[in-house]
């Protein structure tokens, strides 16, 4: 029933997500839809499929509902396995009581039972949280080659934003030396991707240690890398080039989607060596009508389109009625856009509903961070939005009132 | 109760021989991102019908990669789920032609599966039977009036051209079938024509299959429907919902385009949510529309790439549409590629079509051209 299994993913899942605001009301961060029909999970859940890994743990903690279903027996990721597979880690109740995941590596621990399961030499630990196309087969051959004990995927970053990271400085042979999160002066552009390769015996060691340690927050970052450089393990530095980005903010979550547009887009989905999987809907083709007018704009399954939209993404389901503008924006599933409505630098969440002639947004340059609206709400006709505002149930009353 | 359908995947694939040189009619594609088989098998599905059957004949390869393991129509089970019936030939019987021609044929050559089947009724079913049908409601109708045969039927206009391949059935009030005419030569009118779906119980239908071998029997509607009307129950459930067959290449080109001028059409079709319409996953990306796209009153799968111009046309899954290049009237199968400054009017190109920057091909509505597959132009 347990092969043994030379590389395990643990993959972080119960982030909440709080700067992505009424996108995260009732879904854990994972399973924010992103580029029309995926959701964030799909691409480390595919990028370990497409890597040879085939036994994944995904460790859920906030609002599981959405992302448990999404995750299914796995079979999108063919990841549906007698051998190994998918599996959803909550939180549990054990002897000593229950307990929620503190950190990122008290998670992994209370979960060490799932990883013996498989005996395997290597535990690949992977987020939720980032969009990137990574091959870690590559990554655990450097590991093996350099007989690491630790290997971390690092990002070049321009040097003037590598205080926002964790940056890592390394030696020569790309050994590191020294980890500092966020530093003032930054000694490299190396940024820490949170993509982390143990073997698994120090990993074993080191997370029991940090469990001992009272005074530890039982985070990888925090607390195992530090104390594993300082106790000069091998640890080395994984230089990964290519697309990555963190969306755990509206404003990189929108960016991100926009990264899609484009004839040479910064992030090419259409690449058909590196598939993405994602769970299937059952949705007909999308119909493009008579008034329609689409530029440089990704439209998926399910939509109807008879309006103008120009550099957005539309996720399934949506429709975009005669007269209606959509420029610069996220659509989530299902959302409608009525007539004569105009819909601008915005990500508006599932279902909602932009009624006759709304005006909703402001444009690009006016300001900061996109509209956020969330799911299944009622904007009704001729209403007006200002841009750069997050918008759920509760503000949408408050707006209303002040309108009338 | 327990149902098993049956579905017939080659029965007419000389009305498109075109498309079905590579394939069975079963896997001739349509609407942007179907097979026709997919019709078929979702109002099965849709109907809570979980043991189905495939009958096939020759070319079925692609309509086995289509299927699967039936995992995207949720037919993958342990207890029932899709099967293949393909002809039963021994290998002592090379020197005569044993591959049937017809429908009762198909299911004689099938009598080894026939006869251990166990539900309680078979719903027989055509796969160009483009239409979202509750299945349910005809079973019941069925069990209703106690019929031995219950035959879908539907009210149609037909032409002189068009009744040759049709089989026609009167009924009366009760709706208690009273005459069958398969394909009459000198009919035009308003008739019920059959639209090739059939429920009829487990027990009577190996009842007619045995029957069939032992007299020689071939054709249902003649030595089936017609022979027993006047002492069996047989009675025609009218069906009024909207519903395409294929019965030729022209057929075939006017019934997609009717998705982009019906509205009606595509919305009973397609936006049925109790209903959907199942088809294998292919995990495509969105469609990106260019900087310089114009796509108007078209139908377009997911995975195209779209820098020039489409309109009043179906695009299937990864299409690519040059710049400068204009798609008119056309139907454009799986991973058709066209480069820069095509001109493509009233044109079906079936999968892997490539044509090259700046070539023009042009058919006219009563005769469109078709590339086959693979060709480079």
């Amino acid at each position: 029933m347990f092969k043994k299994k030379e590389c395990i993913a643990m993959l972080l899942a119960g982030g909440q997500g709080s700067r992505l605001y009424a996108l995260t009301d009732k879904t854990a961060k994972p399973a924010v839809p992103f580029g029309g029909k995926y959701r964030i999970i799909d691409f480390p859940m595919s990028n370990c499929i497409n890597s040879g890994i085939d036994t994944v743990g995904v460790l859920t903690q906030y609002q599981p509902l959405v992302l448990n279903e999404y995750i299914g027996k796995g079979e999108p990721w063919d990841l549906d396995r007698s051998s190994g597979g998918v599996m959803v880690l909550p939180p549990y109740q054990g002897k000593g009581g229950a307990e929620w995941y503190k950190g990122t590596a008290n998670a992994i621990c209370q979960n060490l039972r799932f990883i013996e399961r498989y005996d395997p030499d290597y535990v690949i630990i992977l987020s939720g949280d980032h969009i990137y196309k990574m091959d870690y087969s590559k990554m655990l051959s450097e590991h093996k080659k350099n007989n690491a004990d630790c290997t971390i995927a690092v990002l070049s970053v321009p040097m003037d934003q590598a205080s926002r990271f964790g940056i890592l400085n390394t030696d020569a042979d790309l050994r590191i030396t020294e980890f500092e999160e966020k530093p003032a002066h930054p000694k490299s552009n190396k940024a820490s991707m949170g993509i982390y390769i143990f073997s698994t015996k120090v990993l074993k060691e080191y997370l029991l240690a940090d469990e001992a340690d009272p005074t530890s927050s039982n985070d990888f970052g925090k607390n195992i890398i530090p104390k594993m450089l300082s106790d000069g393990k091998r640890m080395f530095a994984y230089q990964f080039e290519g697309y990555w980005k963190d969306v755990g903010t509206i404003q990189s979550l929108w960016e991100a989607n926009m990264d899609l547009l484009g004839k040479n887009p910064l992030f090419d989905l259409y690449d058909r060596s590196w598939r993405i999987y994602f769970r299937h809907n059952a949705d007909p083709p999308q119909r493009t009508g008579e008034k329609a007018t689409v530029i440089n704009s990704m439209i998926t399954e399910g939509c109807d389109t008879n309006g103008y939209v120009e550099n957005s993404v539309l996720s399934s389901g949506v429709t975009v009625e005669e007269g209606a503008t959509v420029k610069d924006s996220v659509i989530m599933s299902g959302v409608k856009i009525c007539k004569g409505a105009w819909v601008e630098y915005a990500v508006i969440d599932h279902d909602t509903v932009i009624g006759e002639n709304a005006v909703v947004g402001s444009p690009f340059a006016d300001t900061e961070k996109p509209l956020v609206i969330g799911a299944e709400l009622n904007i009704k006709p001729n209403f007006k939005i200002d841009g750069g505002l997050m918008v759920d149930g509760q503000k949408l009353d408050e707006l209303e009132k002040e309108g009338k | 109760m327990t149902v098993t359908g049956i579905i017939f995947s080659n029965i007419h694939d000389s009305n498109v021989f075109e498309l079905t040189r590579v394939r069975s009619l079963g896997s001739v594609p349509f609407g942007g991102k179907y097979r026709l088989v997919d019709f078929a098998l979702s109002n099965m599905v849709n109907s809570n019908i979980s043991d189905i059957k495939i009958i096939t004949h020759y070319n079925y390869h692609s309509l086995m990669d289509h299927i699967g393991t039936g995992k995207d129509w949720d037919l993958a089970r342990r207890s029932g789920g899709v099967h293949f019936l393909p002809p039963f030939i021994t290998a002592y019987a090379n020197n005569i032609n044993t591959l049937y021609n017809t429908r009762l044929e198909a299911l004689k050559s099938v009598n080894y599966s026939i006869s251990s089947f166990q539900s309680d009724y078979v719903v027989l079913s055509d796969c160009d039977v483009i239409c979202n049908v509750d299945l349910n409601d005809m079973i019941n109708d069925h069990i209703e009036n106690g019929a031995d045969i219950t035959i879908a039927v539907k009210k149609f206009n037909v032409s002189r051209e068009r009744a040759k391949h049709l089989v026609l059935a009167k009924s009366d009030e009760s709706g208690r079938l009273i005459d069958v005419s398969a394909y009459p030569t000198d009919f035009e009118g308003e008739a019920d024509v059959d639209l090739n779906i059939v429920v009829i119980s487990r027990k009577y239908l190996q009842e007619i299959v045995m029957d069939a071998m032992a007299h020689g029997y071939t054709s249902f509607s003649r030595d089936v429907l017609q022979k027993n009307l006047k002492f069996r129950n047989y009675r025609v459930y009218r069906y009024d919902g909207f519903f395409a067959g294929i019965s030729s290449f022209g057929d075939y080109f006017s019934t997609n385009m009717s998705l982009l001028e019906d509205k009606e059409f595509y919305k009973q079709i397609f936006e049925n949510s109790e209903r959907p319409v199942l088809t294998k996953v292919r995990n495509s990306p969105p469609t990106y529309y260019g900087e310089h796209s114009f796509v108007r009153n078209s139908l377009i799968a997911d995975g195209c790439v779209i820098e020039g111009s489409v309109e009043n046309s179906i695009l299937f899954r990864g299409v690519k549409v040059g710049r400068d290049s204009v798609i008119m009237n056309s139907i454009l199968f799986q991973d058709t590629y066209t480069g820069e400054n095509v001109t493509l009017q009233y044109v079906v190109t079936d999968k892997n079509v490539v044509v090259r920057d700046g070539v023009s091909l042009s058919g006219h509505c009563t005769m469109p051209i078709y590339v086959d597959k693979g060709r480079m132009i």
